[in-house]
């Protein structure tokens, strides 16, 4: 697990962030073990309260859960892939639409902009 | 949770300088904490106090509830940013000269480290590089089993690569009935692993706090409030 972190953004959002992310495009499948927070600070060279903190929120909202003992796995929580999706998704699109409105596009512009593009990026892809 | 270390208005003068002038300070237990501060600004100062070699000329300094000396001492794990080995020694005389000093140091922890850092036992110490020098300083200094590390600067005057593995081995070695606190003016190297911050500037504590609430209210790294606070 390799990544750049945004040392101006907390850091254990970003790494609850990636993990969501690994869920949400199933490179972590439900009841997979996650590493230890002692691996996983290692690896990020991260403090283990941070990992920790990440480990403690994301089981607060149900997407991964921990076995005493055993150590902490993906949550087998009803439509979590769908939802985590959803909620990524829904981030990216907040951000552009704000970005688009501050480069002065109203929403009908957006909207055509948006139709305009994706054909575009179809033929590309 | 308890704090382990309680600086109130700790003040040092050498002479007609004032290194420390009212330094307010806290650490919890089972927290990193980072004492952030340019050259000369009374870093050292505070370590050697906390380590029980500096005497403050005013103010209170607890460690685990009791002023610095014998007890505390035998809790503090102290690296100092001065060379302390004999030239003649070889690296497991150092190791034993550890075990014999420290009634808490743990001879498996520390040759364990020592080939996580591929150092050789039998290489002697006046041989060894800046950064290896520097490894088998905190390989000494993380196999006691102590309530309170002090790093001074841990990761002065070494290479990148050296500097990853003294990393690596802070975090491995940390646990969390410990606590730590590591002086620094590399902040960008090291900021992911601070849980608390501390900048001290002209033997002041300018700003103290959790290293995630800072960058989280001011949208900056450590790194950025650093270069801010000590432009």
């Amino acid at each position: 697990m390799e990544f750049e972190f945004d040392d101006k953004m907390p850091i254990y959002l970003q790494i609850m962030d990636h993990i969501k992310m690994d869920i949400a495009t199933e490179k972590l499948k439900v009841n997979d073990k996650l590493p230890s927070v002692r691996e996983m600070a290692t690896i990020l060279k991260v403090n283990p309260n941070t990992l920790q903190r990440a480990y403690q929120e994301l089981e607060r909202l149900g997407i991964v859960y921990t076995q005493r003992g055993m150590g902490t796995f993906v949550g087998e929580r009803k439509h979590m892939i769908d939802d985590l999706k959803q909620e990524m998704a829904k981030e990216v699109i907040d951000s552009f639409i704000l970005r688009m409105k501050r480069l002065g596009f109203n929403e009908e512009e957006i909207i055509e902009s948006i139709s305009k593009n994706i054909t575009e990026v179809k033929k590309n892809v | 949770m308890y704090n382990v270390l309680e600086a109130e208005n700790v003040c040092k003068s050498y002479l007609n300088k004032r290194a420390l002038q009212g330094a307010n300070l806290t650490i919890q237990q089972g927290k990193i904490l980072g004492l952030l501060g340019p050259n000369g600004s009374g870093k050292t100062t505070f370590l050697k106090i906390a380590a029980g070699i500096l005497h403050p000329s005013s103010g209170k300094l607890l460690i685990d509830g009791q002023e610095p000396g014998v007890y505390t001492k035998s809790i503090v794990s102290y690296l100092p940013d001065t060379e302390y080995l004999f030239k003649w020694m070889k690296i497991k005389d150092a190791v034993q000269y550890f075990k014999d000093f420290y009634t808490d140091f743990d001879e498996k922890k520390a040759f364990a480290l020592l080939e996580f850092m591929k150092l050789d036992a039998n290489s002697s110490v006046k041989s060894l590089s800046k950064g290896m020098k520097e490894k088998l300083k905190l390989t000494l200094v993380l196999s006691r089993k102590a309530k309170l590390y002090i790093l001074d600067e841990p990761l002065g005057g070494v290479d990148p690569t050296a500097r990853e593995k003294i990393l690596d081995a802070i975090i491995n070695n940390f646990s969390e009935d410990s606590s730590m606190i590591i002086t620094t003016h590399l902040v960008n190297d090291i900021e992911r692993i601070f849980d608390d911050v501390a900048f001290i500037s002209d033997g002041e504590i300018v700003l103290q706090g959790n290293a995630e609430e800072l960058r989280l209210n001011k949208n900056k790294s450590i790194d950025e409030l650093y270069r801010e606070v000590f432009q």
